[in-house]
C-alpha cells in the first residue's frame, strides 16, 4: 500500500492505494489520526484500493469516531468495488459517510 | 494481499494415502480447490472426511502423497514456513474449540494478539466487527459456557475470520443449528467468498446447505472420492453410492462370510 495527501477545498484527502491489509493498515491509521489530531476535516479516498481487510476498516471506524468527538468532518470518497464489498459485509456502508466525489459531496451523498 | 492465480489451486492434494495403524482410511485421493471457490466435502460417518480435514490443516501426516496449501507442500515445510502458511488459514472447528476461561471477545482477539503487533484499539474494533458480521454484537463479555451451540459456532467463525484468512476451513457449520441460523450462516459463507475473495472448504453432512453454498462438491466414501463436481453434476450423478447419499439410503454392503466370522472370533485373516 502507498498513500498520497492532497487538499481539496476544506478537506485533507488521504488517498490510499493498493492493499490495505494487516501489514499496511497501521500506516493508514497513523495518517488518518494525525490529520484529525491536527483538527483537519478528512476524506479517505479509496478509489485505488484493491483490497482492504478488517484492520483497514478498523482504522476508518476509529477515524470516524475521533472526528465525531472533535466535531470534524470525516468520510470516504470514490470507494472501489472491492472496498465497498467489505464495507457492505459489515453493514458499514449504512454507517460511514460515503461520497462519489468531493466536489459534489453535499449533493451526491449516498449514505 | 497477493492476487491469487485462479489457475493455481489454493489446495492441491495428490495421491494421498493415510493409515490408522494397519487400517487404510484414505486411499489414493486427488483433489484441487481453486482460489475463490467454496468446496463442500461430504461423506458418511467414517468416510475419511475428518481425517482429510486434519491433514489439510497439517495436523496429521499422510502415509504417502502430497498436500499443497497456498502453493506450499505442507508436509515438507519447516516450522517457520508452516507458521507462515497457518497465518493465512482460518479454521472454525465443529465444537467451537474456544477457551472456556476467556470471554467471547478475548477468544476472538487471541490470534491478533498472538500473531500481530496491531494496537489495542484496532484489535478491539476488529473483534467487534467480526462479532457484528456473525450477528453476535453485545456478546463480547460472555463466557463460552453462557452461549448456545449456535452462538459457540458463530464465535468460532468470528475467531477463524479475525485475521482475514485467504483460506477458511469450516467443519460442520450447520450441524445442530436451527434452520434460520443455519441459513444465515450459509449466506454469510457466500458473502465472505464474494467480499473477501476467500477460498472456503466446508465439511458438512447437510445436503441442503451444500447445494446452496458450494461451487463444487466432493463426496468421499471409504477413503476414496466418489465424485467431485458442480451441484448439478453431483445431483445427476449415475453413481449409485452418490445417489444413496443424496437420497439418504442405508448402505447395503456385500457380506464376506469368512471375513465376518474371522472378525467376530478374532481369528487371523
Amino acid at each position: 500500500m502507498n498513500y498520497q495527501i492532497r487538499t481539496e477545498g476544506q478537506y485533507t484527502v488521504i488517498a490510499l492505494r493498493g492493499d490495505v491489509d494487516l501489514h499496511h493498515s497501521p500506516k493508514a491509521r497513523e495518517q488518518i489520526l494525525k490529520y484529525l489530531g491536527d483538527q483537519c476535516h478528512v476524506m479517505v479516498d479509496l478509489a485505488d484500493v484493491a483490497y482492504i481487510d478488517s484492520s483497514g476498516i478498523a482504522s476508518l471506524i476509529e477515524g470516524f469516531q475521533l472526528a465525531k468527538q472533535h466535531k470534524l468532518q470525516f468520510g470516504l470518497v470514490g470507494v472501489s468495488e472491492p472496498a465497498m464489498q467489505v464495507l457492505k459485509l459489515a453493514r458499514l456502508d449504512r454507517v460511514l459517510p460515503i461520497h462519489q466525489t468531493i466536489s459534489g459531496m453535499a449533493l451526491v451523498s449516498i449514505r | 494481499m497477493t492476487i491469487d492465480n485462479p489457475r493455481e489451486p489454493a489446495i492441491e492434494i495428490r495421491d494421498l494415502v493415510t493409515h490408522y495403524g494397519e487400517r487404510k482410511v484414505i486411499d489414493g485421493l486427488n483433489l484441487s480447490v481453486y482460489p475463490g471457490e467454496i468446496m463442500a466435502i461430504m461423506g458418511f460417518s467414517g468416510s475419511g472426511k475428518t481425517t482429510l480435514f486434519r491433514q489439510m490443516l497439517g495436523l496429521k501426516k499422510p502415509t504417502s502423497g502430497s498436500i499443497r496449501i497456498l502453493g506450499k507442500d505442507i508436509n515438507t515445510l519447516n516450522s517457520k514456513d508452516m507458521y507462515d502458511v497457518r497465518r493465512q488459514i482460518g479454521v472454525a472447528f465443529q465444537g467451537g474449540a474456544l477457551f472456556s476461561s476467556l470471554t467471547v471477545a478475548e477468544n476472538v482477539e487471541l490470534p491478533l494478539r498472538e500473531h500481530t503487533k496491531l494496537n489495542n484499539q484496532t484489535i478491539r474494533i476488529m473483534s467487534r466487527l467480526k462479532l457484528e458480521v456473525v450477528n453476535l454484537s453485545g456478546c463480547e463479555n460472555l463466557k463460552p459456557s453462557e452461549l448456545s451451540g449456535g452462538m459457540l459456532k458463530r464465535v468460532a467463525l468470528a475467531r477463524a475470520l479475525i485475521m482475514d484468512p485467504r483460506l477458511l476451513f469450516f467443519d460442520e457449520p450447520s450441524a445442530g443449528l436451527d434452520p434460520i441460523v443455519s441459513a444465515e450462516l450459509d449466506e454469510l459463507i457466500i458473502q465472505l467468498r464474494d467480499a473477501m475473495k476467500m477460498t472456503i472448504v466446508v465439511i458438512t453432512h447437510e445436503l441442503h446447505s451444500a447445494f446452496k453454498i458450494a461451487d463444487r462438491i466432493t463426496i468421499i466414501d471409504k477413503g476414496e472420492i466418489l465424485i467431485t463436481g458442480t451441484v448439478d453434476e453431483v445431483r445427476h450423478s449415475s453413481n449409485p453410492r452418490v445417489q444413496n447419499m443424496l437420497n439418504r439410503k442405508p448402505r447395503e454392503e456385500r457380506v464376506d462370510a469368512d471375513a465376518y466370522m474371522d472378525r467376530l472370533t478374532g481369528a487371523a485373516p
